[in-house]
């Protein structure tokens, strides 16, 4: 079935690749496409639409039409072009891109605009991608919801009465909505990947250091890793190739070229896993996992059978361990990477008789609940007297779980588990119960312990609420290309079950007229 | 009644520690590529890594690292094969990400020690606990009330300095020296001083804030004859704050030292703080007490992979650490034929470096030490430059020497020389050519000059005859002021004997 370009319905549902590949054959323009999903944008995005998706923070629809008249220009005039120049593209706001506001959807940066671009942003502009704006998260990333977010929470489009995940809701739902074929991520411990699971997209956190951390606003910045987000398996391997590399920039980068993922996603979706072994581990899955997730999941495991992987069962037992270690050292490093919101040099000020008074206020005033609960825990947790007991205690168990990871990985290729225990719930359902909103990120956290690289893509919809369920897929650090054969060939065995992707069963939004 | 320093020391024994804070030269900051320069307009030389904007991420300075290894191979300290950075967090307006970049359980250097010789020759070893890396902080000028945080109208940032790289070396307590703790304190800082410049890492200006110290005394009861003094614990120590000469540095010591030991004798106890110093009036302040000190929540710095320098490299800087200043200067003086005085004065005037290099130019030792010493300190003195910056090379004042040497010139002929230098006009060798400086030795030339100053002074040769040979004096003085200086001022005397008959 061809697509036809002049619709604007149809455009937008089309994958990044589709589209690149349209935009090389002539058969649309950027322009044309950038407009088409800038005016999706208008229609179901806006608070006041009847779908109030509310996925984006800041739309720059003037730079993202510069962007595409240029890459036209340009092809016309038979430049050669990055394979997906012209494909717009949707940036977490917690990226910073110079000249666009960047908030991380906190208060306390309201209307700050970066004088620099994070290198990933440097990296989509030189891949010539229009960038449509900023999309909405929890506050500083922290949050499975997106309900901490300073400036209001995103709908899911699957049912806008539910969240989007978190903290890249914003970024899930502009792909779930067709608002944006493309967008990055952040992941510190399952932000793409949770939110990529409750919309029904496919969200990639690669190996720390794959992806230059320079440019986005750190939340714990030994966990904290930029990941690409899309449709499909390809789309995200194609983001994740412009995104990846070595930066000089970020010492913590690793020096080694961009794994070649794309290539892996092609072989995967022949659907030959010969050979491949699958680890489920025991602790991710069982009790708390709601049915129809865990239906979902064992059909996902059939499927690779089916295409001659071997499932095998693997322990993890330090996993037990894994959201109390999370808890401390993610608060500990955000303490202090959130310390320089100060008022001095940038972002809100509220002024007092003295500078430590400003400081108290502002951040008083600038920061959310959710946040301060963290710098708190944080800054107990590193007190002199009590780092030995938390600090310390939680690096060890890191340890152990690195650990835990090796031995799986000796007698599996890929580890797999579902992504969250359960479909998305109810917008305000947990907001008050921070322990239950940090039990969803309980199969999502090990990864980010131990700097490996993890996958979420669709595995259909939970029969009780017609709700999606993410499969989350997991290998050694280094080997992000495996997640993509994987991933791939899975893809390709449900899509042949469903008839397409899931996405394209996602309800019709009301639109904006 | 407050004690002096002598009275201190008669009923207890100071026990001290030095930090002393060095401001390396590399060309960039510790994290970021921004010029580390001095000077400059301010909030000119920053980026959003050093003014800790939000995404910004740091990049170790691998020169800074040469620089504090070898520091510390020149202190004698051990090098860490590991060491990771930390983040020591404090809020504070000149500390832009309001946690400093330090090294904190794992310093790179450690376990040193360092000879310090006092001025009478006498050799003491201080202990060198640790030498780590850091970045330095900006620089807040408070406007209005009486100049400090407090009461302030307002306040300034200048966040250029923000980042410079520093080295902090930290002492083992420095114990038993008694009186001359104040002494040794001073010799030491200025062997930290002399050794930074001499590895060229840092020109280790105090008066510049390039290098500072902190300065930690405590005493205790002296221990009753017979006893053993180490076994008396400690006193409560105060932590003296940007001592900025190393005059400062002895003088801080003994008012602490009075102050601490009239409490002690009044029963009183010392607290345990950082005090301020205060150059004016020679005395300090207190400042922040033990109990307000502040947590500052260390931890390894994510951001930052563990400084891991490959041994051999280590060993190729070790093979790069100059000799031990002070026995340098020893060597050198009984080379060079100074006395104690002269070779002081020479370190005094920072000339050591450039007459080493004058003689190394083939100038004889006290030669060099004449010029840099004398004509040239005068100048220098005269424009108010150091004498290192005035625009002539050590191998232009050999080449100067030279020339004398050879009786090409004689020293009024090469002060003209050297004035010809300094003005730009060429080596020694073009300017005496340019100007045409040469000694005049022809005999006839200066034959009829002596013969008109002679019909001038007809009583001279009497005088001479006589015995006074001195007389000549006013002849060679008439003819070297005929002849603008140029004549050979011994080949004069000589024509005068001959003409007395003599």
């Amino acid at each position: 079935m061809s697509i036809n370009w002049n619709d604007a319905a149809q455009a937008v549902r089309a994958t990044a690749a589709q589209m690149a590949d349209a935009l090389a054959a002539g058969e649309v323009t950027s322009e044309a496409l950038t407009r088409a999903h800038l005016d999706r944008i208008a229609a179901v995005d806006g608070v006041d639409t009847p779908a109030g998706i509310h996925a984006f923070l800041h739309v720059d629809a003037e730079g993202a039409l510069a962007t595409a008249r240029a890459v036209d220009a340009d092809r016309a005039a038979g430049v050669e072009l990055p394979r997906l120049a012209g494909v717009p593209i949707a940036i977490k706001d917690v990226v910073v891109t110079e000249g666009l506001p960047t908030t991380a959807g906190s208060r306390i940066l309201e209307g700050w605009v970066p004088p620099y671009d994070a290198t990933v942003t440097a990296r989509v502009r030189a891949a010539r991608m229009p960038i449509l704006g900023k999309t909405n998260m929890d506050e500083f990333a922290m949050g499975s919801s997106t309900e901490h977010s300073g400036y209001g929470p995103t709908h899911n489009p699957w049912d806008t009465t539910r969240i989007p995940g978190g903290s890249g809701g914003g970024s899930a739902a502009a792909l779930a909505a067709f608002e944006a074929p493309l967008t990055i991520g952040s992941d510190t411990g399952g932000s793409i990947r949770q939110p990529a699971a409750v919309t029904a997209t496919v969200g990639v956190k690669p190996t720390y250091g794959g992806v230059s951390r320079f440019g986005a606003i750190a939340l714990a910045s030994s966990l904290d890793q930029l990941g690409p987000c899309g449709r499909t398996v390809l789309d995200t391997a194609l983001l994740h190739e412009v995104m990846g590399g070595h930066d000089p920039m970020d010492a913590t980068s690793l020096d080694e070229p961009v794994p070649a993922v794309v290539e892996a996603a092609l072989e995967g979706a022949s659907g030959n896993l010969a050979g491949v072994r699958i680890g489920v581990v025991r602790e991710l899955s069982g009790d708390g996992y709601q049915d129809g997730v865990r239906q979902r999941f064992e059909e996902s495991l059939d499927a690779l059978r089916a295409a001659g992987a071997s499932v095998v069962e693997v322990s993890c037992p330090s996993f037990a361990y894994a959201l109390a270690a999370y808890y401390l050292i993610l608060p500990a490093e955000a303490s202090s990477n959130l310390a320089k919101f100060d008022s001095v040099r940038f972002g809100m000020r509220v002024e007092r008789e003295t500078v430590e008074k400003t400081m108290g206020a502002t951040r008083a005033a600038g920061f959310g609940d959710e946040v301060k609960r963290r710098i708190i825990l944080g800054t107990y947790a590193l007190s002199a007297g009590y780092y030995d007991a938390y600090y310390g205690s939680a690096q060890k168990v890191r340890t152990l779980i690195q650990r835990d990871f090796d031995a799986a990985f000796a007698s599996a290729d890929v580890l797999v588990s579902p992504t969250a225990p359960t479909t998305p719930f109810r917008l305000g359902e947990r907001i008050d119960d921070p322990l239950a909103m940090y039990l969803n990120d309980v199969a999502t956290i090990p990864a980010n312990l131990a700097g490996i690289p993890g996958m979420s893509l669709p595995a259909g919809l939970a029969p009780e609420d017609g709700l999606p369920v993410g499969f989350q897929i997991l290998a050694p650090a280094r080997e992000d290309a495996r997640l993509y054969r994987v991933g791939a060939a899975l893809e390709a065995a449900l899509a042949a079950q469903w008839g397409g992707p899931l996405t394209v069963q996602a309800p019709e939004l009301e639109v904006a007229q | 009644m407050s004690q002096t320093y002598e009275q201190a020391m008669e009923n207890f024994d100071p026990v001290c520690g030095i930090e002393v804070h060095v401001e390396l030269n590399t060309a960039t900051k510790m994290f970021c590529g921004c010029a580390n320069v001095f000077g400059s307009e301010p909030n000119t030389q920053v980026c959003p890594v050093c003014l800790g904007l939000p995404g910004s991420m740091p990049v170790t300075n691998q020169k800074a690292v040469e620089s504090a290894i070898r520091l510390g191979l020149a202190l004698g300290c051990s090098i860490r094969e590991s060491s990771r950075f930390a983040r020591k967090n404090y809020f504070y307006p000149d500390l832009a990400k309001d946690y400093q970049i330090s090294q904190y359980d794992e310093p790179t250097c450690y376990d040193g020690a360092v000879d310090v010789v006092l001025d009478d020759g006498t050799v003491v070893s201080v202990a060198i606990e640790r030498a780590h890396m850091e970045e330095d902080a900006g620089k807040n000028t408070h406007v209005g009330g009486s100049g400090g945080i407090q009461g302030a109208e307002y306040s300034l940032v200048d966040y250029n300095r923000g980042g410079v790289p520093l080295v902090e070396i930290v002492t083992r307590p420095i114990e038993g020296m008694g009186e001359r703790t104040a002494e040794v304190a001073r010799a030491y800082v200025a062997t930290i001083r002399d050794m930074v410049r001499a590895l060229g890492i840092s020109d280790g200006r105090m008066e510049q804030g390039r290098l500072r110290a902190d300065v930690n005394l405590s005493l205790r009861p002296k221990a009753a004859p017979g006893e053993d003094q180490s076994a008396v614990p400690f006193g409560k120590r105060s932590e003296t704050k940007n001592v900025n000469s190393l005059r400062a540095v002895e003088r801080a010591i003994r008012f602490e030292a009075g102050r601490q030991a009239t409490l002690l004798s009044a029963g009183k106890p010392v607290t345990q703080e950082t005090r301020h110093w205060h150059e004016d009036t020679g005395e300090t302040t207190p400042g922040r007490s033990k109990e307000q000190a502040e947590d500052y929540r260390y931890f390894p710095e994510p951001d930052l992979v563990p400084v891991q320098p490959d041994p051999a490299w280590v060993e190729q800087l070790r093979t790069t650490i100059p000799e031990h200043p002070a026995k340098m200067r020893a060597r050198l003086r009984e080379e060079w034929g100074f006395s104690e005085l002269e070779m002081r004065d020479v370190v005094a005037a920072d000339a050591l470096g450039l007459i080493t290099e004058t003689v190394a130019a083939g100038a004889p030792a006290q030669a060099a030490r004449k010029w840099w010493m004398g004509e040239l300190a005068r100048v220098a003195s005269e424009r108010e430059v150091p004498l290192g910056d005035l625009p002539v090379t050590a191998a232009q004042i050999a080449q100067l020497q030279e020339l004398v040497d050879a009786g090409d010139i004689n020293d009024k002929l090469a002060r003209q020389a050297l004035e010809g230098v300094l003005a730009g006009e060429g080596d020694p060798r073009d300017v005496v050519a340019a100007r045409g400086l040469q000694v005049v030795s022809d005999d006839a030339a200066l034959e009829a000059a002596v013969d008109a100053a002679l019909a001038a002074q007809p009583d001279v040769l009497e005088k001479i005859r006589e015995g006074k040979v001195q007389a000549a004096g006013a002849i060679v003085g008439a003819v070297m002021k005929a002849t603008q200086g140029q004549a050979d001022a011994g080949r004069v005397r000589e024509i005068i004997l001959a003409r007395a008959g003599a």
